[in-house]
């Protein structure tokens, strides 16, 4: 759970925050069923920014990143991902999702397909990119990745740190702009954890939007550019990693930050 | 204390063989045949079960009767070897051929036979996609309007104006899909063969019937019997109800309240009455609800019922495999940008179909075997076959040699569908989840 050591130096070369809004949530609110789980959240998005999302369970993290690319509909206030807005419009959601990646906890790799057809199938059917080309795509990726030799092998015959690894790989070979991760090491042994980390920094040296949920305190410390604390469905507290764990300022941040580091 | 627990290997021990009982012919027999004494007695018992059973069935199997022309030469036979009881094979010699194709005029037996070859080599790269080339499929699609055509015969222009519906469907949908939205396009598609189908068809093939008069001597439905009959309902509602059970089984899952209760409603209807009771309404009620004069054939009629039944316990079937199916897998084509039918044709329908395979095999052997039942209303399946040539005065009497005889191609059916399921599960299996 605590800090997990990184043990490389990171190059913040082209970590460049630019100006650019990617993501603009306004006074967003949602429940489920009669139950309020985000309450009022306004939050913008910068292209190129590293967010780690962080909190107590039940505290709406994994709902405000899922409402991100409508996994959950949101039912009042507005979101707007690069621009275009989260309606009920299937032609608009479907034209974010294909420019938002995501990773989950439990990866949800197709386990009926290959790693190499999970990783081809959306650019072929959604993106209508040739096959030749798509698998030339596929495989860069999994090479960055570092797992090209299991490209015919199923998932199911994979470790759960490779199966993450393909599952970031499927994402990118959409091209995001914006990725979204859901908890990615939370049900990984710590050897594995470390793997998927090195793939997420990675990713985060060259410049991707990055909103990340996850418990991964060092990550959070030494990639993220800025953290969010969310409880009861709010942002409590948000700031630059240095200043968020060094000088926390609400008592709630306080004590998750005592628990989650205390030991 | 710690010097005394601090233990460090120096070397890694090499894999080694299992012991000789526990792996090869000897190891099998202890694990499963003698693993205690109670397993033991028991094994010992049941062979000897076995055992008496074959001794006391196989004489009346191997019985001299082939020769029989009545029960009453079968039993002279019989009395002739001194072989005691024994079964009077000569009625399956004698009627076997009934038993294949009923009534049909002998003289054209080779058409449903040429059918049903047609049917394997049609269903080939359905059931063996990996081993036989795909090109084939071109022969699966036009089989459907092949197979009726060589079975009830006709004029050609029937059958061929049936797929040219479908082809000038296909084409508008490509046209209006391709300039407006997909939905317009299924719609446009579906107008353009209905329009064909119910208008037009029946006066360009009538033309063509006068004009051009190619064809096949028609055979009438109630010639159809025995296994033929038994095949060809069963194979219709089987590759029918696979597709409309998905259809259901979506529909019922759907967003949309109207399709939704639709869909429930009718699967809830059918699973709630015997299939008895539809074909009874398939073979009497449905003509009093017909425009007089109107002659809507019988085997068409079972057809739609056996399909429609079959459809609604498919889809539940399906259902319960797409429930068991992680959301995780909605959510990971979703998130994709997959739209909806994407999801379900590459993602959903892919597992959920193979979690369902035991189930809806089930249901496909079930349906086999409700074939029997049109023998109630009248039709000459095997079943109902069998009562005629009991009533025969040379065959009075006999029982198991018939049955036997039908029960056995059955089970070949059966037991051949049930082998392929195990098969298709060992090959789509990609690993632990």
């Amino acid at each position: 759970m605590s800090e997990l050591a990184i043990d490389r130096e990171i190059d913040r070369s082209k970590m460049k925050v630019s100006d650019e809004v990617s993501i603009e949530i306004i006074n967003m609110n949602k429940w489920y069923g009669t139950f309020h789980v985000l309450r009022d959240i306004n939050l913008t998005v910068n292209s190129g920014e590293r967010i780690v999302i962080a909190g107590p369970s039940g505290s709406g993290k994994s709902t405000l990143i899922r409402c991100i690319n409508r996994l959950e509909e949101h039912q009042s206030g507005r979101i707007l991902v690069d621009g275009t807005e989260l309606t009920s419009d299937l032609k608009n959601i479907d034209k974010i999702r294909s420019d938002v990646g995501m990773c989950f906890q439990h990866f949800n790799l197709f386990p009926h397909l290959t790693i190499l057809e999970n990783c081809t199938l959306a650019p072929i059917w959604v993106r209508k990119t040739p096959r030749k080309e798509a698998i030339d795509t596929a495989m860069h990726f999994l090479e960055k990745v570092k797992i090209p030799d299991q490209a015919n092998k199923y998932p199911g015959q994979l470790s759960g740190g490779q199966q993450q690894r393909v599952a970031i790989a499927r994402s990118l070979c959409m091209r995001p702009r914006i990725m979204l991760f859901d908890e990615p090491t939370s049900a990984l042994d710590p050897e594995m954890i470390k793997e998927v980390l090195d793939t997420m920094i990675e990713l985060a040296e060259e410049g991707m939007t990055m909103l990340c949920v996850t418990h991964e305190m060092g990550f959070a410390r030494q990639v993220a550019n800025r953290v969010i604390f969310m409880d009861q469905g709010q942002i409590v507290e948000q700031n630059e990693p240095e200043e968020f764990f060094n000088n926390p300022q609400s008592e709630r941040t306080k004590l998750f930050l005592s628990q989650i580091l205390g030991h | 204390m710690s010097k005394q627990i601090a233990y460090v290997r120096t070397e890694m021990l090499p894999q080694q063989a299992p012991p000789s009982t526990s792996v090869g012919a000897i190891g099998w027999m202890r694990a499963n045949l003698f693993s205690g004494w109670l397993n033991t007695a028991i094994t010992l018992v049941s062979l000897l079960v076995i055992l008496t059973i074959a001794v006391e069935i196989l004489p009346w199997v191997l019985s001299p009767t082939w020769g029989g022309t009545s029960l009453n030469e079968c039993r002279e036979l019989l009395a002739a070897a001194d072989h005691g009881s024994g079964a009077c094979w000569g009625v399956i010699r004698e009627r076997w051929i009934q038993l294949l194709f009923g009534f049909y005029p002998p003289e054209l037996y080779w058409r449903p036979i040429l059918a049903f070859v047609l049917l394997a080599l049609a269903l080939a790269p359905i059931l063996f996609a990996d081993k036989v080339p795909a090109k084939l499929l071109v022969f699966s699609a036009a089989y459907p309007f092949i197979f009726p055509w060589l079975l009830w015969g006709g004029m050609i222009w029937g059958p061929l104006a049936a797929a040219a519906g479908f082809v000038l469907g296909a084409i508008a949908y490509r046209v209006v899909s391709g300039a407006f939205s997909s939905l317009l396009g299924v719609i446009a598609g579906v107008v353009v063969a209905l329009l064909w189908w119910l208008l037009l068809s029946g006066f360009i093939t009538g033309l063509l019937d006068s004009i051009l008069p190619i064809g096949l001597e028609p055979v009438e439905s109630r010639k159809f019997g025995g296994f033929m009959l038994s095949i060809t309902i069963g194979v219709v509602a089987i590759a029918c109800s696979l597709p409309l059970g998905i259809v259901l089984a979506l529909g019922r899952q759907s967003d949309l309240m109207i399709v939704k209760y639709l869909c429930v409603g009718f699967i809830e209807f059918i699973r709630g009455v015997p299939l008895i009771t539809l074909l009874f309404v398939a073979s009497t009620l449905l003509n009093i609800f017909m425009p007089p004069g109107t002659n809507f054939d019988i085997i068409l009629r079972v057809l739609i019922m056996v399909t429609l039944f079959a459809s609604a316990y498919m889809a539940e079937v399906i259902r319960g495999g797409l429930a068991a199916l992680p959301k995780g897998q909605y959510e990971g084509a979703d998130s994709l940008g997959l739209n909806y039918w994407q999801a379900q044709r590459l993602i959903i329908m892919p597992q959920a179909l193979k979690i369902s395979i035991p189930g809806i095999v089930s249901t496909f052997i079930g349906v086999f075997k409700d074939t029997t039942l049109v023998s109630i209303i009248g039709l000459l399946d095997p079943l109902g076959l069998s009562n005629a040539i009991r009533a025969d005065a040379n065959w009075n009497g006999i029982v198991w040699e018939l049955y036997g005889f039908i029960a056995l191609i059955f089970f070949f059916f059966c037991f051949g569908m049930s082998r392929y399921s195990m098969y298709l599960e060992r090959k789509l299996q990609t690993g632990h989840r």
